[in-house]
């Protein structure tokens, strides 16, 4: 924190946060009004979070079932070993990191797509802006339900599309497809906002130079816009990726999990509501916690000091 | 920009055919569930875009049940009590990890960013029991709680960003001129900070309004359900009557104030988002 006004050294000289000598009275009163400001948020973060994970998996240590409490009891890893060795669970696992892949990757590219044109429009900026914003907001089961309706033979117009039979979603890869298609639309967005927040950062100069240059259009994109923008674009990717591989709304109400759509949020549910079997339920609450932490992991990896908290001193 | 000459026809003509394919893309689900909502009983099969007979009874009819309403009671006091506490938390620390030195601050911004990523369903089994034990299960405060929890990281970065933003000098005159920095806080940060801590309110209502996860697996009731869950709800009850029209006229009711925002809020959502997690 010693560095924390390098970003804007000019405006923000700090009294008394030079050196190491004795705190100063006013220094005190700094640090005590600093952990009294943060105490109610970390503690709700702490207690909300860090509690039930440990709560987590002392559970999933157990049989621990709802429907007969008789035979709780501790077992280890044995319900670990149920899990892992079930063909719904990696069902479930390969159809929520394939959902996952592939539509960030969509997403990536049409958010991409959509920044530039947010960016760049001659016409109607405030609009696109605007009406683009909306797939963001709306409520994700809202979405859902649009799509659902429209690819149910009947009351659809896509259904429709492809003949009188047609009905999608009782099948594999056309649900995965319309699964991957309301997530796309949905995130869309959030992605393209990120993303052109980076493209605010590529200096006008610098693509004119290479203009000059006589860079092509192409050329300009991936030689100067995207190496500026990488930070922002590992940024919307992590998140990104973290938050699709937690999918849940869209798939409970397109599919809610037939013909092996279920992703492991789903599998968790199921077993924790319809089951009510707490140890297997954690369990996979575990081993989705876990999943998304070595995501993360590999993400930061990547990142370097692009991680969004990482840089923490030279910005803050 | 590269080529900064004149703007020809051809090109006006291009970008308004792109942003009209944007537009279109991102209004059809949204159109769809409207034409739904307006059409009547006979006509919902037809996959017509554009309704042939409009009504409004599905309208009527989602006002007439208790469910809806309840659920939709439920949802607005769930999402505002959860936002009014995440956004006061959320700026209190935001306030000190962007002014303040103290130790742990690195340590709160790692929790943050770790909440943040957070997989939901990691937690739902856990507070699905000790909700129950402790009797929080299917109340409002037990999905205020973990709103709460997902909320204050998006507020901690997002009004972060905007308190940097706001200048140093104008609190250190304040303190100079004897103010406490509880005082320097409330009197010349607090205001200045308030478009942001707005923002942020509206970006936490959004996701607070947004959840399913939670609100389907920790209510049982009406006693809590929110209306997202409640509309999946609609589905099973009614066997024997095609609850199309009404979950669409429910979805488009919700799907009002996001849009209300959307609206009016357009920049100020655009920049919460983007240096919340961006410059974050």
């Amino acid at each position: 924190m010693s560095s924390a006004v390098t970003e804007t050294p000019v405006a923000q000289p700090r009294p008394g946060k030079k050196g190491k000598p004795a705190l100063s009275e006013g220094k005190k009163a700094e640090r005590r009004l600093g952990l009294l400001l943060c105490a109610p948020a970390a503690i709700v973060m702490l207690l909300v979070t860090a509690y039930p994970i440990l709560y987590s998996v002392w559970l999933s240590l157990q049989r621990y079932d709802l429907r007969f409490p008789a035979q709780q009891k501790f077992i280890g890893f044995a319900n670990y070993a149920a899990v892992l060795t079930n063909s719904y669970w990696w069902t479930a696992f390969g159809t929520t990191m394939l959902i996952t892949v592939v539509s960030v990757a969509i997403e990536l590219v049409l958010g991409m797509l959509l920044a530039l044109i947010m960016h760049r429009t001659i016409v109607g900026r405030g609009l696109v802006r605007t009406v683009s914003l909306i797939p963001y907001g709306i409520v994700t089961v809202v979405a859902a339900f649009s799509w659902y309706y429209a690819w149910t033979p009947g009351t659809g117009y896509l259904a429709n599309l492809l003949g009188p039979d047609a009905a999608p979603l009782t099948q594999y890869i056309p649900s995965l497809l319309i699964i991957v298609l309301a997530e796309v639309w949905k995130t869309t967005p959030f992605m393209a906002l990120l993303l052109m927040a980076g493209l605010a950062l590529v200096p006008d100069d610098l693509l004119k130079a290479a203009a000059m240059d006589g860079a092509n259009a192409w050329q300009r994109f991936t030689k100067v816009m995207v190496p500026v923008m990488k930070p922002a674009i590992l940024v919307a990717l992590l998140f990104r990726t973290l938050d699709a591989f937690r999918i849940f709304d869209n798939i409970f109400v397109l599919t809610s999990g037939a013909n092996d759509t279920s992703s492991v949020s789903m599998q968790t549910y199921n077993n924790l509501l319809k089951g009510l079997n707490l140890g297997i339920g954690s369990t996979m609450a575990v081993l989705i916690f876990i999943t998304v932490a070595i995501l993360a992991f590999i993400f930061i990896k990547l990142f370097g000091t692009a991680a969004p908290g990482s840089d923490t001193g030279g910005k803050r | 920009m590269a080529m900064q000459g004149a703007i020809t026809a051809g090109r006006r003509t291009r970008w308004t055919l792109v942003d009209i394919v944007v537009v279109v893309y991102a209004l059809v689900p949204v159109l769809w569930i409207l034409s739904l909502s307006f059409k009547t009983k006979d006509t919902l099969d037809d996959g017509n875009f554009i309704p042939r007979a409009w009504t409004f009874q599905n309208y009527a009819d989602i006002f007439q049940t208790s469910d809806f309403i309840r659920a939709l009671i439920n949802s607005i006091g769930i999402a505002i009590i959860a936002t009014a506490i995440a956004v006061v938390f959320g700026t209190m620390a935001a306030y000190a990890i962007a002014r303040l030195d103290f130790p742990g601050k690195q340590f709160l911004v790692g929790i943050s960013l770790l909440i943040a990523m957070f997989p939901q369903v990691s937690l739902v089994t856990p507070l699905f029991n000790i909700e129950r034990t402790l009797g929080l299960f299917d109340t409002w405060l037990g999905l205020i709680i973990p709103y709460i929890t997902f909320a204050l990281p998006l507020s901690i970065y997002t009004l972060s960003a905007f308190f940097r933003e706001i200048p140093w000098e104008l609190e250190k005159a304040a303190k100079m001129d004897g103010a406490t920095p509880g005082q320097a806080f409330r009197r010349v940060i607090a205001p200045l900070a308030a478009p942001g801590v707005f923002t942020t309110a509206i970006l936490v209502f959004i996701f607070c309004w947004n959840d399913f996860l939670f609100a389907i697996s920790l209510t049982s009731t009406n006693a809590s359900r929110t209306v997202p869950a409640a509309l999946s709800f609609f589905t099973g009850a009614s066997q024997f009557e095609d609850p199309t029209g009404t979950i669409s006229a429910a979805a488009v009711v919700i799907t009002i104030p996001i849009i209300v925002f959307v609206l009016f809020f357009q920049r100020r959502i655009v920049a919460g988002l983007t240096s919340g997690a961006v410059k974050g």
